[in-house]
């Protein structure tokens, strides 16, 4: 079983249009103080968790097929060199691969040792800016966008690595915003590091 | 007014005095946190944390913070998150952590429900 969380604080109205045109059969839900993300320690958007039967995480939060190509677009044509858009493709085909292998035989599911051990590390800062970005969203919803701004501000402080609360705290100050110059100069700024860590499968 | 958050909920009620802090009824904050105001202190369970009261009213945001959990304010609304501890502890018993989310027509769903069969939970967003 699929369900697909979209992490979304505009609300169901923003997420509409993709989840009408993929028409999905599995659940689609709306996350729009992004809950599952707290709860999970996830940062980033596309990130997974395989389940198992038994409600037990035998993966915990990985990049779900997206790859850090999207770094080396020419950003004026907004496009990729053939060999990575052939790559980025791949990589995508490799994750689905894994994934219906696990679905079929439980293929590639951790021990519980290895799954503890990929569990993201927390610290109370980033307990604070979850509950920093709650009241954010809250404030926005309620028509009060200059206290809605100091305490997201606060929660992108707080929790620097979570680009789900950097990118949806740009959207919500400007559609847009969020994938525009003070994104790239973010992802610039990370430089070695990875924007989507590759998850330990094969074809990463 | 006064607005108090938890992770699943909004609450609108009535701050009892004039002092800092989120001081409500025992009953309010029964309500928002499941925690009772009783003569020894803040009571769930078995288990009794020692709490300062006065005429049966409750600083519920020193409270939180007591039991380790943020609380982040902002003009009569309080955010009462969950700490690092109940998070982690939470996390490495491996069991996917539940919630109750609702799809476009509104309708709801508990993650638990699928319980019996394998869940590939994945996140996206439109921004």
């Amino acid at each position: 079983m699929v369900v697909a969380v979209a992490e979304d604080s505009r609300g169901a109205e923003a997420a509409r249009p993709w989840i009408e045109a993929a028409n999905p059969t599995y659940w689609s839900l709306i996350d729009p103080s992004h809950r599952v993300a707290a709860l999970y320690g996830m940062v980033n958007v596309p990130q997974a968790v395989w389940i198992d039967e038994a409600g037990v995480m035998v993966r915990p939060p990985e990049t779900a097929g997206s790859t850090d190509h999207f770094r080396g677009m020419d950003l004026a044509t907004r496009t990729l060199a053939p060999d990575a858009a052939k790559a980025r493709i791949a990589a995508r085909v490799a994750y689905m691969d894994a994934v219906r292998a696990w679905a079929r035989t439980g293929a590639h599911a951790l021990p519980g040792d290895a799954a503890r051990a990929a569990l993201p590390a927390l610290n109370p800062d980033i307990a604070m800016a979850h509950a920093e970005f709650r009241l954010g969203v809250w404030l926005r919803n309620a028509g009060r966008p200059e206290e809605a701004a100091v305490a997201l501000a606060e929660a992108s402080r707080l929790h620097p690595d979570s680009w789900n609360m950097w990118r949806q705290a740009a959207d919500l100050e400007q559609v847009g915003k969020s994938g525009g110059p003070e994104f790239w100069a973010r992802v610039a700024a990370l430089g070695e590091r990875a924007y989507y860590p590759p998850p330990a499968l094969p074809g990463f | 007014m006064t607005i108090v958050l938890t992770e699943t909920d909004a609450f609108d009620f009535d701050a009892r005095g004039a002092a800092e802090g989120l001081v409500l009824s025992a009953a309010d904050a029964e309500t928002a946190i499941g925690w009772t105001l009783k003569p020894e202190g803040m009571c769930r369970d078995d288990l009794c944390v020692p709490m300062p009261q006065s005429a049966g009213n409750v600083d519920v945001a020193a409270f939180w913070r007591k039991l380790g959990h943020p609380v982040a304010s902002s003009g009569g609304v309080w955010s009462l998150g969950t700490g690092v501890a109940a998070r982690q502890a939470s996390l490495a018993g491996l069991q996917a952590p539940d919630f109750v989310l609702a799809d476009l027509a509104g309708r709801s769903h508990r993650l638990s429900d699928l319980r019996g069969k394998k869940v590939f939970l994945s996140t996206w967003a439109s921004w």
